[in-house]
């Protein structure tokens, strides 16, 4: 690994890109097993919703109808309604990919690579325009 | 709502499959979930949109770890096209509520005859077409290199034609917001074939752009009320189980089998779609 790691430095002259580029991947694998833990949790929220659902035959509101606002979802899972809780599951599951782009930002501006820095954060700027705009709604 | 044990299992045991198959295809399981719940169970495309997109995510942020320890995806790669694709995401989630049902059903039925198109067209590729150097790439460093199993040598690379890339992502952006879909197959032929990556690096790097692609159209969708609890969670559920054994599977199969299987059931589906949404 270090050998080569070597190597390609002096190919690309002299900047140490392999240690950059291990480091990089480093913080890639803690964000993966974090977002790995995000799914699972997401999962187990929507399970629990499902189960509250099937032990009461009701899904905490009227047919048809179900949470679509953040304040809605978290008051219906304060009254432990069934729909709102997987409703909350499913919102965890959407903010996986959100969370990882925003971790991206910063590992990004600890190598201080300051176009993908840029990059990155329009990417996460548009992410979070995107939710707002379906907050608004 | 009375909960349904017989339609939950129903679209559950459905979506096993669909993660499964998606899973091995590199597609992240919503092209198989819509057609399927929409043409076969009779649910509204709308609510399956929403379903799709959730699985898109959940098949993506799942199966990204295992990508990353192979060190085939390129974030850098990924995130200069997710500003292509986001945007198109956002836009095309807007579209969708304007465009009538019957047309999301020939949309989505033509993409997947493409879709078919380009699978039996590459069933041959491997390696990656030579295309120009990019001198935009260069100053970007969007290259890298991996070490391939299958041959054992290290292979080197880097992204040309960014240009193109740039507006291929734009349009399969586009079609996530509006079909609910990681549109992973555009993703991947846009970086093999104009973009000149190695078929490997394109299809791990398509799976982690496909979640955060379907996570800007789902804002929209979710306060739509598109994304419908009871028939999301046994999807999300179903799809999560199925990627998982997919990816178990994988590596123990020949990928032109699989390729030479899905080609016509593509077909099938697409044009069934196609017909549903001609013939009212």
């Amino acid at each position: 690994m270090r050998a080569g790691g070597s190597e390609a430095a002096s190919r690309a002259g002299g900047r140490p890109v392999a240690r950059v580029e291990r480091a990089l991947w480093d913080m890639e694998t803690v964000i993966s097993r974090i977002l790995q833990l995000g799914v699972l949790v997401s999962a187990a929220v929507i399970a629990a919703g499902v189960a509250v659902w099937a032990i009461t035959d009701t899904g905490g509101y009227p047919d048809g109808r179900f949470p679509t606002t953040p304040a809605g979802v978290l008051a219906g899972v304060a009254h432990l309604r069934a729909l709102a809780i997987i409703q909350l599951g499913l919102v965890l599951l959407v903010l996986t990919p959100v969370f990882r782009v925003g971790a991206s930002v910063l590992v990004f501006a600890r190598e201080r690579d300051r176009t993908f820095t840029v990059i990155t954060s329009v990417v996460f700027a548009l992410l979070l325009m995107s939710l707002l705009l379906g907050v608004m709604e | 709502m009375g909960f349904d044990p017989l339609s939950f299992l129903t679209v559950f045991g459905l979506s096993i499959a669909a993660g499964f198959i998606g899973s091995l295809l590199g597609l992240g399981g919503g092209i198989i979930v819509t057609p399927v719940l929409t043409t076969g169970l009779g649910y509204n495309i709308r609510h399956v949109i929403g379903a799709s997109l959730v699985s898109v995510i959940a098949t993506s942020s799942g199966a990204a770890a295992a990508y990353v320890k192979d060190r085939l995806t390129n974030l850098r790669i990924a995130m200069f096209l997710e500003m292509a694709t986001t945007l198109g995401a956002i836009g095309g989630a807007y579209v969708s509520g304007l465009l009538p049902v019957r047309a999301l059903y020939v949309l989505f039925g033509v993409l997947l005859v493409y879709s078919a198109y380009g699978m039996f067209q590459r069933r041959h590729v491997e390696g990656a077409g030579r295309v120009p150097e990019s001198a935009w790439a260069r100053r970007l460093r969007l290259e890298g290199r991996y070490h391939d199993e299958t041959s054992g040598k290290t292979i080197e690379y880097r992204a040309g034609r960014l240009g193109g890339g740039f507006a291929v992502m734009l349009g399969a952006g586009g079609l996530s917001g509006v079909l609910g879909i990681g549109s992973g197959v555009f993703k991947v032929l846009g970086m093999d074939m104009v973009m000149g990556l190695p078929i490997k690096v394109s299809t791990a790097t398509s799976n982690f752009m496909i979640g955060v692609t379907a996570a800007a159209g789902a804002g929209v969708h979710f306060a739509r009320g598109n994304v419908h609890p009871g028939i999301a969670a046994p999807v999300a559920l179903g799809v999560l189980v199925g990627a998982w054994a997919g990816s178990k599977l994988l590596p123990r199969l020949p990928g032109r089998f699989l390729r030479y299987a899905f080609v016509p059931l593509l077909v099938y589906m697409g044009l069934e779609m196609i017909w549903k949404g001609v013939v009212p």
